[in-house]
C-alpha cells in the first residue's frame, strides 16, 4: 500500500501498561485517549513471571468501550495450550467487532516453568520454535471454520453445512491439535500477529509469522537494516514482504516541555537505555523524529511505550499525533473499522474454502 | 434440616445463555446469532435488568461427532467464555459473570489468574463452574491428549480448586505477594501469584454433577450447585442429601446455594402455555433430531427408518461409539426398553416417542402459575433458586423479566434492587476465609 509520497501509510501504537493497574477504569481511559489520537492500536504486555492483570482478559473489558483501535494483548504460547489460546484471540476479535490482535511471546525461565510443573525451562530457539507452530495451528484453526459455514437450513434441519468444517489434525514438536475449532472464523479471518522481532531467535518467526514486527532499536541505521532483513526472510519463505509491518519500539518520556531539554538529545534520536531504546525530550521533537524515519522508509511506524503513562499518552495523543496530523502524515480519522483496515491489511483467504466455480472432482463425482 | 428462617425465602436467579444441544430453538425465526457480541450483550443487560444473581455460560472443546462427521443438527460452535464475559464486565454493573472452566485440560496458575483478573476487572462478580473430562476424545485438542483416568476426574478438580483458592490467598491484605508452594498428586508448582487479592477474595465457584462423587465434591468445595433435577420431589432429595453433607466440612445449608437448570414456556392461559410447549418440543425434536437421539442409544446407523414409524425391532448395540463429545445417560439397554414400552403403550412413532421421553420443559404455564411453582420449590426446600435457560438467543428471557419477575417480587420472594455490589453478596455468601 503506497501513497502519493511513495511510502505507505504511518502506522501508530501505544502500550498501555501501568504497573500496579488491577481494576478496569485506568485502562478504559488510557484506551480511548489512544482512540482519540486514531492509533492503529494498543498493546497491553504480559507474563507469568511480574505482578500484572491477564492482558487479553483487560483488552476484552475495553472492546465495548471503545470503537475503533485495534487490541493487541500478549499471550504467551511455553505453558498455555494452543487450543485455548487462538479461541481466546478469535473471541476477542468476536467481541471487539474485529480489532483482535496477538502478541506472541515466549516463556524462558525456570521460575515461569514452576508455576506449571509441566516442563523446565528450554532454550529460547526451541520456544520460538514451538511459537510458530502455535501461530501456525492457529491460522488453521481459525481456517477451520469456512464463512458462511452457518446455514440454519430449516427444511434439512442442519444448522451447520459441516462440509464447511475441517479437522485440521495438526501435530508440532510438543503439542499437537485434531481441531476444528470451537469457535466460528473470526471477523477479520486471522487477527493480527504481532512479534518483537528485536532479538535472533524471535525475527526469524517474525518473518514467517507476524503482521506486524516491533524492532527496538535506537538508531534509524540499525530499523532499518532490521526491516530489510525481515522483509527478505520473509520473501524467503513465500511472503509478500509488503503484507508485513515493521514499527520500531520506543520508550518515550515526554516530561521536558516542548523541546528536548538535553542539547542533541531529543532531535538527535533515541539512546539506548537499561530498559530498551528511549526517546526523551518533548512531543515535538518525537514529530519529527517519527516523520523523518517514516519519510526515509526507516520504519513503518511506531510502538510507543510511555515512561510515565498517563502524563505521557496524553502529551502523545495531543502532541506529537496532532502535529502529524496537522502535517497530513497521519490520519484524522479511522476510515475503515477492523484493525486490519487500520494496517492496510488485506483480509486472508481460507486455506479450505475452495475458490473457482466447481472443484474438479464435484464434477466428476 | 431443621433451619428457621425469618420470612420468606428469597429465589436466586441465573441466566443461561442457550447454547449448543437442542434446547435451542434455533429455527424459530426471531432465533438470533449465538456468536455476535451483541446477543450476549442483550441476554445479560436483560438479566441485570430482571436483578438476576448471575449470567452463566457453559463451555465447549471440541464439537461434537456423530458416525464419524462433525453433528449438524443443533446449533455448533462458541466464543470462549472468560473472554465474552470480560467483554460483558463493561456493559453490566451488577450482575454475576459465570463461566464454565474445565479442570482437566486447563493449569491451576493461569487459569487463578484469569479468573482473579475477571474478578478485578468486574469489581467482585467472577464465578467458576468447574467440570471435569475424561474425554480422549476432547483430549484431543490439547497438550496432555486423553491422559487422565476417569477415576481421577474429582481428584485432580478437588486439587485444582484447593490450588487455586491458595493462590487467590497468597497476597497479603496490603497488597504483598507472598510465595506460594503446593506439592499433591496433580501438581507440583511454585512461584508467586501476578494478581493481588481480588474483590470476593474468591470469586464465586460453581459445581454441576449429580453423582455421589459429584455431589461430595461440591459439598466440600462449591459454593453453588447446578443439578438438573427439575421436578419437586427430585429436587426435595437431592436438596436434603446435599445440604446434609455440609456438616463434615465444617459449613452451614446456608453457604452452598443448590440451584436446578430448567427451562419455563409461558403463556396466557394454562392451555396455551401446553400448546406452545408442545410447538417448542416438536422444533427441537425435528425428524433428523428424532433419528439422531436413537442413534445415540441404539449405536447403529438408523438413517434408513422413517421417524414418523415404529422403533427398530433390533437390539442396541452393548458399547455406542457412535457419537462423540457428548454425555451418556445411563444404560442403553434399559432404555430402549423403557421407549419401546412407551412407544407401545401410547402408540407413538419414533419422533413422538422422543419427544415424549426427552427433556421436556420444566415449568409450563401462565405466568402467575410458574410463579407461584418457582416458589413453591424454594420455600418448600427443592432448590435455592434456579438457572434459567431461555429457549430462543438472546430475546428468550424477556417475557419472564417482564411478567414473572414483578410476580416472585410481589410475593416477596425476590429481589427488588440490588443490595451489594458482589456476586457473593446477591447470594447471601460469607467471605471467603483466607488460610495460611
Amino acid at each position: 500500500m503506497t501513497s502519493s509520497h511513495g511510502r505507505g501509510l504511518l502506522h501508530l501504537a501505544a502500550a498501555l501498561d501501568q504497573e500496579g493497574a488491577y481494576d478496569a477504569g485506568s485502562y478504559v481511559e488510557r484506551a480511548r485517549l489512544a482512540e482519540r489520537g486514531g492509533l492503529d492500536f494498543v498493546t497491553l504486555g504480559d507474563t507469568f513471571a511480574r505482578p500484572g492483570p491477564d492482558a487479553l482478559a483487560v483488552l476484552s473489558r475495553i472492546a465495548p468501550a471503545t470503537a475503533r483501535i485495534g487490541l493487541v494483548p500478549t499471550v504467551t504460547t511455553t505453558h498455555t495450550e494452543p487450543f485455548h489460546v487462538q479461541a481466546a484471540v478469535a473471541t476477542l476479535d468476536w467481541v471487539s467487532r474485529g480489532r483482535a490482535g496477538w502478541q506472541i511471546d515466549v516463556s524462558t525461565t525456570e521460575g515461569e516453568a514452576r508455576l506449571f510443573g509441566r516442563r523446565h525451562a528450554a532454550p529460547v530457539d526451541e520456544l520460538w520454535h514451538e511459537a510458530g507452530e502455535v501461530a501456525e495451528v492457529a491460522d488453521q484453526l481459525w481456517d477451520s471454520w469456512e464463512d458462511g459455514a452457518e446455514i440454519r437450513d430449516v427444511a434439512t434441519g442442519r444448522f451447520i453445512d459441516r462440509d464447511k468444517l475441517h479437522h485440521v489434525d495438526f501435530t508440532g514438536t510438543t503439542f499437537s491439535v485434531k481441531g476444528p475449532s470451537i469457535v466460528p472464523r473470526p471477523p477479520q479471518g486471522h487477527p493480527v500477529r504481532v512479534i518483537d522481532a528485536t532479538e535472533g531467535h524471535a525475527r526469524r518467526t517474525a518473518a514467517r509469522h507476524a503482521d506486524v514486527a516491533l524492532v527496538r532499536v535506537a538508531s534509524a541505521a540499525q530499523a532499518a537494516a532490521v526491516r530489510e532483513q525481515l522483509r527478505r526472510t520473509a520473501s524467503e519463505f513465500g511472503r509478500n514482504p509488503d503484507s508485513l509491518r515493521v514499527l520500531a519500539s520506543l520508550l518515550v518520556d515526554l516530561g521536558d516541555g516542548e523541546h528536548a531539554a538535553e542539547p542533541g538529545h531529543g532531535g538527535g534520536g533515541p539512546r539506548q537505555s537499561a530498559q530498551g531504546p528511549r526517546y526523551r525530550g518533548g512531543p515535538v521533537d518525537l514529530a519529527e523524529l517519527i516523520a523523518t524515519w517514516h519519510t526515509n522508509r526507516v520504519v513503518d511506524g511506531f510502538h510507543l511505550t510511555p515512561t510515565e503513562p498517563r502524563r505521557d499518552l496524553e502529551r502523545l495523543v495531543n502532541g506529537t499525533v496532532a502535529l502529524l496530523q496537522h502535517r497530513g502524515l497521519f490520519r484524522t480519522f479511522y476510515p475503515g473499522s477492523t484493525l486490519r483496515e487500520h494496517l492496510g491489511l488485506a483480509k486472508p483467504a481460507n486455506r479450505y474454502a475452495v475458490t473457482g466455480a466447481t472443484s474438479w472432482t464435484g464434477a466428476t463425482s | 434440616m431443621t433451619v428457621r428462617r425469618p420470612s420468606r425465602r428469597r429465589i436466586h436467579l441465573a441466566a443461561h445463555f442457550p447454547g449448543v444441544n437442542n434446547t435451542t430453538v434455533w429455527a424459530d425465526p426471531r432465533s438470533k446469532s449465538q456468536i455476535d457480541f451483541s446477543s450476549f450483550e442483550y441476554l445479560a443487560r436483560t438479566a441485570e435488568r430482571g436483578l438476576f444473581d448471575f449470567f452463566f455460560l457453559a463451555e465447549g472443546l471440541r464439537l461434537r461427532e456423530h458416525k464419524g462427521r462433525i453433528h449438524d443438527l443443533d446449533v455448533v460452535g462458541r466464543p470462549e467464555s472468560l473472554t465474552v464475559l470480560n467483554a460483558l464486565a463493561g456493559v453490566t454493573e451488577h450482575l454475576g459473570l459465570a463461566a464454565t472452566v474445565n479442570a482437566t485440560f486447563n493449569e491451576p496458575y493461569e487459569l487463578a489468574r484469569r479468573l482473579a483478573t475477571l474478578d478485578h476487572l468486574s469489581g467482585g462478580r467472577a464465578a467458576w463452574n468447574v467440570v471435569t473430562s475424561s474425554d480422549a476424545f476432547t483430549g484431543e485438542n490439547f497438550r496432555r491428549g486423553g491422559f487422565l483416568d476417569r477415576a481421577d476426574r474429582y481428584t485432580r478438580a478437588a486439587e485444582f480448586v484447593q490450588v487455586t483458592r491458595k493462590l487467590w490467598d497468597s497476597w497479603t491484605a496490603d497488597g504483598i505477594p507472598r510465595p506460594f508452594a503446593h506439592r499433591g498428586r496433580h501438581f507440583d508448582i511454585a512461584g508467586e501469584f501476578t494478581v493481588p487479592r481480588s474483590p470476593q477474595g474468591h470469586p464465586v465457584v460453581i459445581q454441576a454433577g449429580d453423582s455421589d462423587e459429584g455431589r461430595e465434591f461440591a459439598a466440600a468445595t462449591a459454593d453453588v450447585v447446578f443439578t438438573r433435577h427439575g421436578s419437586l420431589e427430585a429436587g426435595r432429595a437431592f436438596y436434603a442429601d446435599v445440604k446434609r453433607r455440609l456438616e463434615k466440612y465444617g459449613r452451614g445449608p446456608d453457604d452452598l446455594k443448590i440451584m436446578p437448570g430448567v427451562t419455563f414456556v409461558l403463556g396466557d392461559t394454562a392451555a396455551q402455555a401446553q400448546e406452545k410447549a408442545y410447538r417448542i418440543r416438536r422444533q427441537q425434536v425435528s425428524p433428523q433430531n428424532a433419528i439422531l437421539a436413537l442413534e445415540q442409544i441404539w449405536g447403529v446407523d438408523l438413517s434408513s427408518y422413517d421417524p414418523d414409524g415404529p422403533l427398530p425391532e433390533i437390539d442396541p448395540v452393548a458399547e455406542p461409539g457412535i457419537s462423540q463429545g457428548r454425555t451418556r445417560r445411563g444404560d442403553s439397554v434399559v432404555i430402549a426398553e423403557k421407549w419401546r414400552a412407551l412407544s407401545k403403550e401410547k402408540g407413538l412413532s419414533i419422533r413422538q416417542t422422543v419427544i415424549e421421553a426427552s427433556g421436556r420443559q420444566s415449568f409450563v404455564g401462565t405466568a402467575e402459575a410458574v410463579a407461584a411453582e418457582l416458589d413453591e420449590f424454594v420455600q418448600r426446600d427443592a432448590a435455592d433458586g434456579f438457572i434459567l435457560q431461555p429457549l430462543i438467543t438472546p430475546g428468550g428471557l424477556d417475557e419472564f423479566v417482564d411478567k414473572v419477575v414483578p410476580l416472585l417480587q410481589e410475593r416477596g420472594a425476590f429481589r427488588t434492587e440490588y443490595q451489594g455490589a458482589t456476586l457473593r453478596s446477591h447470594l447471601g455468601l460469607p467471605d471467603p476465609v483466607r488460610k495460611g
